[in-house]
């Protein structure tokens, strides 16, 4: 027996510990692309819809037909929010910026966005979005300021 | 519509209703909360647990923030209701309206004569931080959460940037929502946050996403609410003296990813959901008498203001600033403490909201200060679950 934060008696439930695999054969080209500093979409070759983030099935026309396409990347800032009370596992972290950027082609795309001065980010704001690896391996893609 | 379904459906009334006490229900199991619902809702009714044919749970965590991962049928079991149909409903923070629509569903389609709908979470067995990080994953898990650590508010305050660039609303306007919705839940008995605020207090709480502060955001709350769903045969059976008839339903999702919206200042799944419902009842916004809205964040409220058609887009600031929406305004919002401060715990939620509603068409609010006047007979509950990832509309009339 132990007591709740409210000083209440209660019982410890067993504790699972649960990392689920998540499949990414069919966004590989994605996750490969950010590793070469890219950011890569799909665009359904028979109805012209693209999107993001990419997929391997067209929820327009159905079909299954689709290709690759990289980003340019040149966004602008549509919504924003610096998160300061983070998840657990975000913990670690320091507050960050999370943002929605339209993109040139017309996609949307939620990534952090770095570089700013918080004075700086507001809605409308120009951004690029740029594809990299963190020093401890994680691949990653953020907005930041525009070449 | 390809077909008018609707006119062919059976009316069906809420015969009783009953809420548990919302707030940090450590005192109890999941179970054991359902049943502080379900009581009162049952002897409200008139019925027993053998009349409900159908039940229908709204419940979001089960497995993730509470122990029991088959949670219907453990409140079935406890309730007395062994026999009936039995399902869980899911649809995130409208799980309970999600619950109460498959409920309806049961009554008019004439499957069974009475049902039940019952919501119900337990949210605070696990810790602050952990919670963030259920519910902040609880959008879409590989392109919002894994890499950027979106959380729940974080997702509402981006609406909140939008909603401030595109219509100039500020940080006072959504602290008006925390200032009146506080101050209702101080008269609500069953509320979890029952102090008042002031407009300094909430805008110097501390950031939790910018621009939402804490007093923007809801509190983490367990509670249960459960209301009994019947025929009109079973109405004349039961001798219901004071039936509130479901007059129209509503529902629509919005996409999972919040990169696919077409815009950040609305949901688009609340304004389908509510030209459903409206044309369903047959009535426009403006003869709604009350209406609890989904103001899991205060900017969701300002949000829902416009959506639901109780103003013109871009003016949902300008019902709060003029106090439009208070007991003896245009129309009367979250007169109960709303999510914000009488609590949101998420599966109970829509169906707490439809408690309050038939208590105040009943003209039976608690306390009575917070009961509004009723012209047209005629409120209005709005359950959204995620940032309108799903929403249910549900307009009932006395």
């Amino acid at each position: 027996m132990s007591l709740s934060p409210t000083m209440l008696p209660t019982l410890k439930a067993r504790e699972v510990k649960v990392a689920p695999e998540i499949p990414i054969s069919k966004t590989l080209p994605f996750w490969e692309g950010l590793k070469q500093g890219k950011v890569m979409t799909t665009k359904c070759r028979k109805c012209g819809k693209i999107y993001f983030p990419p997929v391997a099935d067209c929820g327009e026309c159905l079909s299954s037909d689709m290709e690759w396409l990289e980003l340019s990347g040149e966004a602008e800032i549509e919504a924003f929010t610096h998160i300061v009370v983070r998840p657990l596992t975000f913990m670690n972290e320091r507050p960050y910026t999370v943002a929605i950027g339209r993109l040139k082609e017309g996609i949307r795309v939620v990534a952090w966005l770095t570089d700013f001065k918080k004075s700086e980010v507001k809605v409308g704001v120009k951004a690029k979005l740029k594809a990299f690896v963190t020093p401890d391996g994680n691949i990653m893609y953020v907005f930041t300021r525009p070449d | 519509m390809i077909f008018e379904v609707v006119k062919c459906v059976k009316k069906v009334a809420i015969i009783g209703a009953g809420c548990s006490k919302f707030g940090e229900r450590n005192d109890v199991t999941v179970a054991e909360l359902a049943f502080e619902a379900f009581k009162p809702a049952v002897e409200d009714a008139g019925i027993t647990p053998k009349d409900i044919e159908f039940v229908a749970v709204g419940t979001a965590g089960a497995g993730a923030w509470y122990e029991e991962n088959l949670p219907a049928v453990i409140v079935s079991e406890y309730c007395g209701l062994s026999g009936a149909g039995l399902m869980r409903c899911e649809a995130a923070c409208a799980s309970g309206s999600a619950a109460f629509a498959s409920a309806y569903w049961a009554v008019a389609s004439g499957q069974v004569d009475v049902a039940l709908a019952i919501g119900v979470e337990k949210m605070r067995q696990i810790d602050t931080l952990t919670m963030v990080e259920f519910i902040g994953r609880a959008g879409c898990y590989l392109w919002e959460f894994h890499n950027f650590g979106l959380t729940f508010p974080g997702y509402y305050a981006m609406h909140a940037t939008a909603h401030m660039a595109k219509y100039g609303t500020t940080e006072e306007d959504l602290a008006l929502v925390a200032v009146k919705n506080h101050k209702y839940a101080s008269m609500n008995p069953i509320a979890h946050l029952r102090n008042r605020v002031t407009v300094e207090e909430a805008l110097s709480s501390p950031v939790i996403a910018w621009p939402l502060k804490l007093y923007d955001c809801c509190p983490i709350t367990d509670g249960a609410a459960a209301v009994i769903l019947a025929s009109e045969e079973a109405v004349k059976k039961f001798k219901v003296e004071d039936p509130i008839w479901v007059a129209g339903l509503g529902s629509a999702c919005g996409t999972a990813n919040l990169s696919k919206r077409k815009d950040y200042v609305g949901l688009e799944s609340t304004v389908i959901a509510a030209q459903q419902a409206y044309k369903m009842a047959s009535i426009t916004p403006n003869i709604v008498d009350v209406a609890c809205v989904h103001d899991c964040f205060t900017i969701a409220e300002i949000m829902a203001y416009e959506d639901l058609g109780f103003c013109k887009k871009g003016e949902g600031p300008k019902l709060i600033r003029e106090g439009q929406t208070e007991v003896g305004g245009k129309i009367p919002v979250n007169v109960d403490g709303g999510l914000k401060a009488k609590g949101h715990p998420i599966g109970a939620t829509g169906i707490a909201m439809l408690y309050e509603l038939t208590k105040q068409l009943r003209g039976e609010a608690v306390e009575r200060s917070r009961q509004v006047p009723l012209k047209n007979y005629i409120a209005l509950a709005h359950n959204v679950g995620g940032t309108g990832h799903y929403c249910y509309v549900t307009i009932l009339k006395r």
